[in-house]
């Protein structure tokens, strides 16, 4: 008996584990090992007759090629503005979270209308920008024009065009932050602050010394999801720009798709070479949470 | 509390927030207003430079034309098609994998849990070419199964985190307790877990049907006709054949944010809990 329940305990978590693994391991795990073979590849996405991979192995003349391609330059050098500035997103909604952490008549729906944009589609998010920055009648435009007596059409000018889409991202990504925030405050210890206020600390050093030592594990959540979604950003770039004018906007995600699957033709293998190097920068931040999560779990 | 609550600073402080906080909202919601006011512009107006004004009536046939010149109905259907069940497939599989991991000691546990996680936050980008041919040689392109599949298969990753936590949160005695009495583990899992796992199921749900209902990457690599694209994938094609109709492309926008804005403000608390699981120890 002892030894029946015994050997159920074994077998039954891989018989829960079974379904759910298959299709994880078929579907992200078995594809990361492609890619990362494709990327060694010259292949245009094509089967011959008799169904069999039509690729040509080049070893690594994918990513030498990558280095001497401006347009990869360009995606990278974007990718780094995007990460960067995307990481306002942590003290901005840390901001909102702090106006909005209040008890007064309302409040509630205050906090869900902040909330409001990061529900909806980053696509009608991209969308509402384009609108916004049109030039000649959207209302960005227009306040520009107003202000200093010429318009600028953000979307079309490359100095700007890469900025005025992280915009439109911040927007969803400030409201993700600030919701965070807005949980954590609700579990700060209040006795801790009011010992601390009754030793005087307030306003910025109450913050700083007090509140965020308490919010960290807010904190963390809020600046992975901040990197993860920074170095993930497709959508506002392929609904906003396509990338352009001439190339400017492209981050690494969309130069990857155009690469694979548009009308620059479908190389497949030097797409994947992309992908890898996407892969790589973001396995450097995701080793980075698994080790502190593993860290966690290991101390309990 | 912090900050200090409003109530006990002066009443010219008092003041000065009950203006700030309706201020800040319409500047923070601006182009979303502006957007939603567009929508309901009739195209004489546009047409006549009257973009900020008062519209000169609601045009509600804006929407009428959306559904009627466009196949945005079958996107929306489409949408639903590949989202609900997307939603059942993925919080059914990572109860089961979330219960396995949570619950038993094996080893590779902790390393399995961690390959789910670290999967989740992959980019999209190194999954594409493979998953797309999969999809072709197994015939589901531009398909709602080979989209949905491709999804459930995905939200795995997040949905097993999430559970997996939640139910090692539980009273571990309850399970101990009924193995003393001989109950089997299939039993364990079905009758003393499973209606503990209320709230995380809604608060997964929710979450899962608007990423799902969001996505346009995966929209976009694995279908290419209105027989199986959902709204995103829908919305991005007709902004390409409505050059500046602004006031169809804000119809048509509104329509693709109004089921997960529903569904948030419905299940808002539910949404909440499974968005900040983790921002609290």
């Amino acid at each position: 008996m002892a030894s029946r329940s015994l050997n159920q305990r074994s077998l039954a978590p891989w018989l829960f584990l079974a379904p759910g693994l298959a299709m994880f391991i078929v579907y992200v795990i078995w594809p990361i090992g492609e890619s990362l073979l494709l990327s060694l590849y010259d292949w245009d996405g094509l089967y011959n007759r008799e169904g069999e991979f039509t690729g040509r192995f080049v070893g690594l003349a994918n990513f030498e090629e990558l280095w001497s391609d401006p347009a990869f330059v360009t995606s990278l050098v974007n990718n780094v503005i995007w990460l960067a500035l995307y990481l306002l997103a942590v003290p901005a909604g840390l901001l909102i979270a702090v106006f909005l952490n209040q008890s007064v008549r309302g409040i509630r729906l205050y906090k869900s209308l902040f909330f409001f944009p990061f529900v909806i589609s980053q696509v009608v998010v991209g969308l509402i920008f384009s609108w916004f920055y049109a030039p000649n009648f959207g209302l960005f435009y227009m306040i520009i024009e107003w202000v200093t007596g010429q318009g600028v059409a953000i979307l079309a000018e490359e100095k700007y065009v890469t900025y005025g889409i992280i915009a439109a991202g911040l927007w969803p990504q400030i409201a993700y932050v600030m919701i965070l925030y807005l949980t954590g405050l609700n579990n700060v210890a209040p006795d801790q602050v009011e010992a601390a206020r009754l030793d005087g600390a307030k306003g910025w050093r109450m913050l700083w010394y007090v509140i965020l030592p308490q919010l960290r594990p807010a904190t963390f959540i809020a600046v992975v999801v901040t990197v993860i979604g920074a170095l993930r950003s497709f959508d506002l770039v392929s609904i906003m720009t396509t990338g352009g004018p001439f190339g400017s906007s492209r981050v690494l995600s969309f130069y990857m798709y155009e690469q694979a699957l548009s009308e620059y033709g479908y190389r497949m293998g030097y797409g994947a070479a992309i992908a890898v190097v996407l892969f790589g920068i973001m396995m450097i931040f995701i080793s980075g949470f698994i080790w502190k999560m593993w860290r966690d779990e290991t101390e309990r | 509390m912090f900050p200090r609550p409003i109530e006990q600073t002066a009443p010219a402080i008092q003041w000065m927030y009950k203006i700030a906080l309706p201020a800040a909202l319409i500047l923070w919601l601006l182009p979303l207003i502006g957007v939603a006011v567009t929508s309901v512009r009739p195209a004489s107006d546009l047409a006549q430079g009257n973009y900020f004004g008062i519209p000169s009536y609601l045009a509600f046939e804006n929407y009428a034309d959306v559904f009627r010149n466009t196949p945005m109905g079958r996107y929306i259907l489409n949408s639903f098609i590949v989202t609900i069940p997307t939603v059942i497939g993925a919080v059914a599989l990572s109860l089961m994998t979330g219960f396995a991991l949570a619950v038993y000691n094996f080893r590779g546990n902790l390393i399995l849990f961690f390959m789910f996680v670290a999967g989740n936050f992959v980019p999209f980008q190194i999954l594409m070419v493979p998953v797309r041919d999969l999809t072709l040689n197994l015939g589901m392109y531009n398909s709602y199964h080979g989209l949905a599949l491709f999804h459930i298969a995905f939200q795995t990753g997040f949905c097993t985190l999430f559970m997996r936590n939640f139910i090692k949160a539980l009273p571990y005695e309850l399970i101990e307790a009924a193995r003393v009495e001989g109950v089997a583990e299939w039993r364990i899992f079905w009758f003393i877990v499973l209606p503990l796992m209320r709230p995380a199921i809604a608060a997964l749900s929710v979450l899962v049907f608007t990423f799902i209902w969001n996505d346009f990457f995966w929209a976009t690599v694995l279908t290419s006709s209105p027989e199986a694209q959902p709204i995103t994938a829908g919305l991005s094609s007709l902004n390409g054949q409505w050059v500046s109709a602004w006031h169809l492309v804000s119809a048509g926008s509104i329509l693709a944010a109004l089921p997960p804005v529903l569904m948030f403000f419905l299940m808002q608390k539910h949404f909440i809990a499974g968005l900040t699981l983790g921002a609290v120890k």
